[in-house]
């Protein structure tokens, strides 16, 4: 596998980016944006998605964006290609990348400049590519886009080369595939390789690794990483998420309702930021170092196995589809919660944790197995079992109020009258924190954070004993997540719920359980207490998953980097050292 | 996924949890759209004509039965005497060739006929539909399996031909009217069917559904409560869309002679006599074609605003951005 | 899933029509069921009014009406699938393979007066497919491309007058306009393509018009719809942002993803229209299929409607599945099941 040689300016300022970096006025920069401020016109009134924002990026460099959703960070990315044009966007301002004026540029000019001379990386990799073409042809297709004197069957080579430059096992074969027939890490891999094909001096990366496991999400980035290297090709690159920021990029800018808070050296932004905003966010991002603070030191549970066990799940199994499609989510997977105790279970998609959890109250029924709650069998849903849910949209029917929805258990069970069940439901909303004047209100009036709160108050309402906690801060903003993650704890220690926090991001799992379980393919691989699970992993897929976690300490990223690079020994010196 | 499910709309779209949900929101926006203010005033002004037709056609002093042998040129085969079809200070449309009976009040009358016949087709398709659809959905494979064949052959089959065929089996003292209605209905709730199974398999995979059953719901509260308003709107649409083809339908039948028995007037029935005459009398061609045509349009334009007030997605989907940052607030 | 062979297509393919073949042996019970067996009594219909009750019964034994239901549809099947015979007074009648009955009226076999009806709805049903396929999905391109502009609206208000015409009155409007006035055409009357091919065309020109630019507006909003859709699609987006001209865009990535349920419908439509065309048929007084089953419906000449509505419904399952399959091999995302 030898990559391609870079060409042109962009291998000069590579092999001096020393220079390239001091030199100011000779060179132009490789971006500069003055002023950008985008409207969105929307019905009556204007939406400003970047407000006033300027900054440049010198060629070879690499520049973080992030902040959190609707801080204007896409909106940014997407005008350095001009891809407003046309979507009734208002842009003032000016935008130039490789000495081009995007917002004035031709046609033909602003043809040139995508993927020409920046190519860009989008979050879904799946909706990102054609799905009725073979991954090649896209390739190909672009490649000749931008070299019309290249011939088809060249051009096809290009697009197996650089998809074997990009990892691909087996390019020439799998060259022939469609997008459907890829994984997700693929799939990214393949739109990467489509961004290499035109040598472009630029590359514009929107959340790319979002939609990614977390091993996967540290391939890609190495994947970058080592590009960038070769090719010396600047990186603009957007996230919502700090920790990929710390190993992938030189400087940073932290966006908020698009404006730029804080910006420089990612080392300093990350160690010792300046601004208010910067340092919420970074006490907010959860991480997979810090051990848990005790939730009620006086009842601690060290084990499960004393009197008060709650929920027991025994060797319980789950398939799905029949015959030949047949498909094991859950492999006999056998579990305890004690009451005011949290366990938490983490692991990729694909685990199986989602339908664990489901089973674990019953809204589906396991093959095999068996699931006791406080010693008594399960054999269908009961109001003591409770669940929150992972996407905050779907959980709440738009068509009732949240009060309603709050009180339809109080309802059903019908014990009540009208009056107590209102009282009770306003009183729920005010324990997790809502107004309960907020009662008839519905859910498209809320945001993510706050519906997941009235999700919460929904599953308190029948008053369970333990609560099963699907992926329920996956969907928010990471200083959401910590307040969300805050009542939780609150409600256990008040109510000594047990909890079952089921999760794909091992920080958050970790700051918020007592003894935690890892899943792979319907099988638990490691469980024990959560500090001996995180501190002294013994199997070695938990080791890989806690080396593939992000960091935000640059000097430590580019260690594990390395050690990653290495063997799988390497994973597993790094882990465990 | 088959053909029907991509052709049939909104089967296989997710269920619209729109922004202002509920119905207000919906009639604001459908206020604002000058296209759904004119139809539904043509709309009204038609529905009002149709219920009052026995007054108007009093104060006109005509009724749409009276021969009147002298109007016509029996000369020329029985066009209408005078210009336009006839057209005087008492047959204010003139009058039919032939017969010589009133125009006004025959087209009147028809359109009786005609709203009757569509609504009330609608409303048995709509209700068949929903059951079905709901049955299929909710119930055991067995019964979707059954119950989706079955959609399928009702769907795919040419329903004028059935209709057509079907007509041929009832008793001839059976009341026409009604006999349209059943007929109508009972061949074409397909769609709706395919709509309603569609949506309530989407809701019912989405978490607010298992939340209500963790919360003690039965299988009959879950739908009253959390699936049925959900499904309101998009019933509402494809009835909407149902209505004009119904009237349609039933002008169609009556043009092939098969709808309504004479003397009982009719849009389509008129224009199946008009076929020999739009030499000599052209008015009596574009009467009721014109009528029939502002009706179906009026109502497929209105159809066309409360889909679109009902889904207000389409406006704003066109937005650059990551789609985390649309859902996400 | 990697597989390139045609294997899985062919599975498929086999599949959709055993369960076509099924939905038509459904279809023909009940059918059977409808018409033999509900009414009143099919002997007397066939027989005619002023039959005295002795020469309905033999009527009765000759249509082998006496026997229980069950063993007459047996019949029918076999007739269907083998051929059968009837006595007709003193002779026999021998009605070969797909034989579905005697007419009442005329004793001749339905297969025959079918076969007779065939090629005008064929001739019809092509030529309008042409029109609507050129027209139609012009137009939708035309305003899904050119959206929010001028273009757009005007096409717009166009396709929604065009979905709101009954097609009689479309005919209707069309004949007064080009006969009866400006006298470009002159009143078309069938000419069978074999007699005379220039004359088949000349005369087929307005029911082919006014069939076509009634099911145009139809598949401009479909075509439309499933553009605009296609073109909001992520995938779009990439290629744009890698500088491929919009109309390599539109050529190569947006018409594949919104074409395919076009070409279906056109199938579905094509099986419809077998009698689906029944209206223009009547109209321009083209001797197709519909015009026979609208006949036989007045005469009520049993044997002729459920042979006419069987062909039809054949014709539907028939370009249903051909849809599927056709739906299936464009768009590969599709599962084969």
């Amino acid at each position: 596998m030898t990559p391609e040689q870079p060409t042109g300016s962009a291998a000069k300022t590579a092999e001096t980016p020393e220079t390239a970096e001091t030199a100011e006025p000779s060179s132009e920069p490789l971006i500069d944006v003055q002023g950008l401020t985008i409207d969105f016109p929307t019905g009556e009134e204007t939406l400003r998605a970047v407000d006033d924002l300027s900054f440049r990026l010198t060629a070879g460099q690499a520049l973080g964006i992030v902040g959190e959703s609707g801080s204007g960070k896409s909106t940014v990315a997407a005008a350095l290609l001009g891809l407003h044009r046309g979507t009734g966007a208002r842009l003032t301002g000016t935008v130039r990348v490789g000495g081009i004026d995007v917002g004035a540029a031709s046609v033909r000019e602003l043809r040139r400049l995508r993927g020409g001379t920046a190519a860009m990386v989008f979050q879904d990799p799946l909706s990102s590519l054609d799905p009725y073409m073979a991954v090649g042809d896209q390739i190909a297709e672009v490649h000749r886009t931008h070299a019309p004197h290249v011939s088809r069957r060249a051009a096809r080579e290009r697009a197996v080369t650089v998809l074997d430059r990009v990892g691909i096992p087996d390019a020439e074969r799998r060259s022939r595939s469609r997008p459907h027939e890829f994984s997700g890490g693929m799939r990214q891999r393949a739109l990467i390789a489509m961004a290499l094909a035109c040598e472009p001096r630029l590359l514009v990366a929107d959340e790319p690794t979002t939609a990614l496991d977390v091993t996967v999400q540290a391939q890609i980035l190495d994947l970058l990483h080592d590009l960038r290297e070769e090719t010396g090709m600047g990186l603009i690159l957007v996230s919502h998420d700090l920790g990929v920021m710390a190993g992938s990029v030189e400087d940073m800018l932290v966006m908020k309702n698009g404006r730029a808070v804080e910006r420089g050296p990612v080392g300093t932004v990350l160690s010792a930021p300046q601004q208010p905003y910067t340092r919420e966010l970074l006490t907010a991002v959860p991480r997979v170092e810090t051990r848990r603070t005790p939730v009620a030191p006086a009842a601690a549970v060290s084990s499960a196995s004393g009197p008060d066990v709650l929920l027991e799940a025994v060797e319980v199994r789950r398939e799905f589809g029949r015959r030949k499609d047949r498909t094991v989510a859950v492999d006999g997977v056998s579990l305890t919660v004690a009451q005011g105790e949290t366990l938490g279970i983490v692991g990729e998609s694909g685990s199986g944790k989602t339908t664990l959890g489901r089973m674990l109250v019953r809204l589906l029924e396991p093959s095999a197995g068996s699931v006791r709650y406080a010693g008594r069998e399960l054999t269908g849903v009961r109001s003591d079992l409770q669940m929150v849910f992972q996407d905050p949209v779907s959980s709440l029917n738009p068509r009732r109020s949240i009060g309603e929805s709050i009180a339809d258990p109080l309802h059903a069970a019908g014990t009540l009258t009208d009056a107590e069940i209102t009282r009770r439901a306003r009183e729920l909303l005010e324990r997790v924190g809502l107004d309960p004047q907020w009662y008839h209100r519905y859910p498209h009036e809320f945001s993510g954070g706050q519906r997941q709160r009235v999700g919460i108050a929904r599953a308190l309402a029948p008053g369970p004993g333990l609560i099963v906690c699907d992926e329920p801060v996956s969907a928010l903003d990471v200083t959401t997540q910590a307040q969300v993650l805050d009542l939780l704890a609150q409600l256990q220690r008040d109510l000594g719920l047990g909890l079952v926090l089921i999760a794909h991001d091992l920080a958050v799992v970790r700051q918020a359980s007592d003894r935690v379980m890892v899943m792979r393919q319907g099988t638990v691989v490691e469980e024990g207490p959560a500090d001996r699970v995180y501190d002294a992993p013994q199997d070695p897929y938990t080791k890989a998953l806690l080396a593939a976690v992000p960091v935000l300490d640059p000097a430590e990223a580019a260690l594990r980097r390395a050690a990653r690079r290495g063997s799988d020994g390497g994973v597993l010196r790094a882990a465990a050292g | 996924m088959t053909v029907q499910d991509v052709l049939t709309p909104g089967a296989g779209e997710p269920a619209a949890p729109g922004p202002a949900a509920g119905a207000r929101g919906a009639w604001r926006r459908l206020r604002t759209r000058p296209s759904a203010v004119v139809a539904g005033a043509v709309l009204a002004a038609l529905i009002l004509a149709a219920i009052a037709a026995p007054l108007l056609t009093a104060i006109a002093g005509q009724d749409p039965y009276t021969y009147h042998d002298e109007l016509v040129d029996s000369a020329s085969g029985g066009a209408p005497k005078g210009s336009f079809g006839g057209v005087s200070g008492e047959h204010w449309l003139g009058v039919e060739p032939g017969t010589g009976r009133d125009l006004f009040a025959r087209l009147v009358y028809g359109a009786r006929v005609s709203l009757l016949v569509a609504a009330g087709a609608t409303v048995l398709q709509v209700v068949i539909g929903v059951s079905v659809g709901l049955a299929a959905a909710l119930g055991s494979r067995w019964a979707d399996q059954i119950l989706s064949r079955v959609t399928d052959v009702m769907v795919a089959l040419p329903m004028l031909v059935l209709a057509i065929a079907l007509t041929t089996v009832v008793p001839d003292d059976f009341p026409r009217p009604l006999l349209l209605v059943l007929v109508m209905g009972a061949l074409n709730w397909g769609g709706t069917s395919r709509v309603v199974r569609a949506q309530t398999l989407t809701l019912r995979r989405l978490d607010f559904v298992a939340a209500a059953r963790l919360g003690g719901s039965g299988p009959l509260r879950v739908v009253r409560r959390e699936l049925l308003p959900s499904l309101a709107a998009p019933v509402i649409t494809y009835a909407a869309i149902l209505l004009p083809s119904n009237i349609v339908l039933e002008a169609s039948l009556s043009f092939l002679g098969i709808g309504v028995k004479p003397p009982t007037p009719s849009w389509g029935q008129m224009l199946s006599t008009a076929t020999t005459w739009f030499r000599a009398d052209p008015m009596y061609v574009l009467l009721p074609s014109g009528l029939l045509f502002v009706t179906v349009l009026a109502f497929t334009v209105l159809g066309d605003a409360v889909r679109t007030a009902l889904d207000p997605r389409e406006a704003s989907r066109l937005r650059v951005g990551t789609r985390k940052e649309k859902t996400r607030d | 899933m990697t597989d390139r062979f045609p294997f899985p297509g062919v599975r498929f393919a086999a599949k959709r029509l055993l369960g076509a073949v099924l939905v038509l042996l459904v279809l023909s019970a009940v059918l059977y069921a409808l018409f033999y067996l509900v009414p009143g009594d099919p002997a007397q219909l066939a027989c005619g009014e002023r039959c005295n009750p002795a020469q309905v019964a033999q009527v009765r034994e000759q249509l082998g009406l006496d026997e229980p239901a069950y063993a007459q549809y047996l019949h029918f099947l076999q007739g269907v699938f083998a051929g059968r015979d009837y006595s007709a007074g003193t002779s026999l009648q021998h009605c070969a393979a797909p034989c579905l009955g005697l007419s009442h009226q005329n004793d001749q076999q339905v297969t025959t007066l079918i076969v007779e009806g065939l090629p005008a709805t064929a001739s019809l049903a092509f030529g309008a497919m042409v029109v609507w396929l050129t027209l139609g999905v012009g137009t939708g391109l035309l305003s899904a491309l050119r959206r929010g502009g001028a273009t757009e609206r005007v096409l717009t208000v166009l396709t929604l007058a065009g979905t709101g015409t009954p097609v009689f009155i479309l005919g209707l409007l069309l004949l007064m306009a080009v006969c009866a006035y400006l006298q470009w055409l002159p009143f078309p009357s069938y000419v069978p393509l074999s007699q005379d091919p220039e004359q088949w065309a000349w005369n087929m020109l307005l029911p082919w018009l006014t069939l076509g630019l009634f099911e145009s507006a139809k598949y401009a909003r479909l075509t439309r719809s499933s553009t605009l859709e296609v073109l909001a699609e992520d995938h779009i987006r990439t290629f744009r942002a890698y500088g491929v001209s919009e109309r390599a865009v539109v050529a190569r990535h947006a018409l594949r993803g919104a074409l395919p349920p076009v070409i279906a419908l056109s199938a579905l439509d094509l099986g419809s229209m077998m009698g689906g065309a029944m209206l223009t048929e009547q109209l321009f007084g083209l001797p197709g299929l519909g015009r026979l089953l609208i006949d036989s419906v007045r005469s009520v000449d049993l044997p002729v409607v459920v042979g006419v509505v069987l062909v039809i419904g054949t014709a539907v399952v028939l370009a249903n599945a051909v849809a599927d399959v056709l739906y299936a091999l464009a768009d590969r995302r599709v599962v084969l099941t």
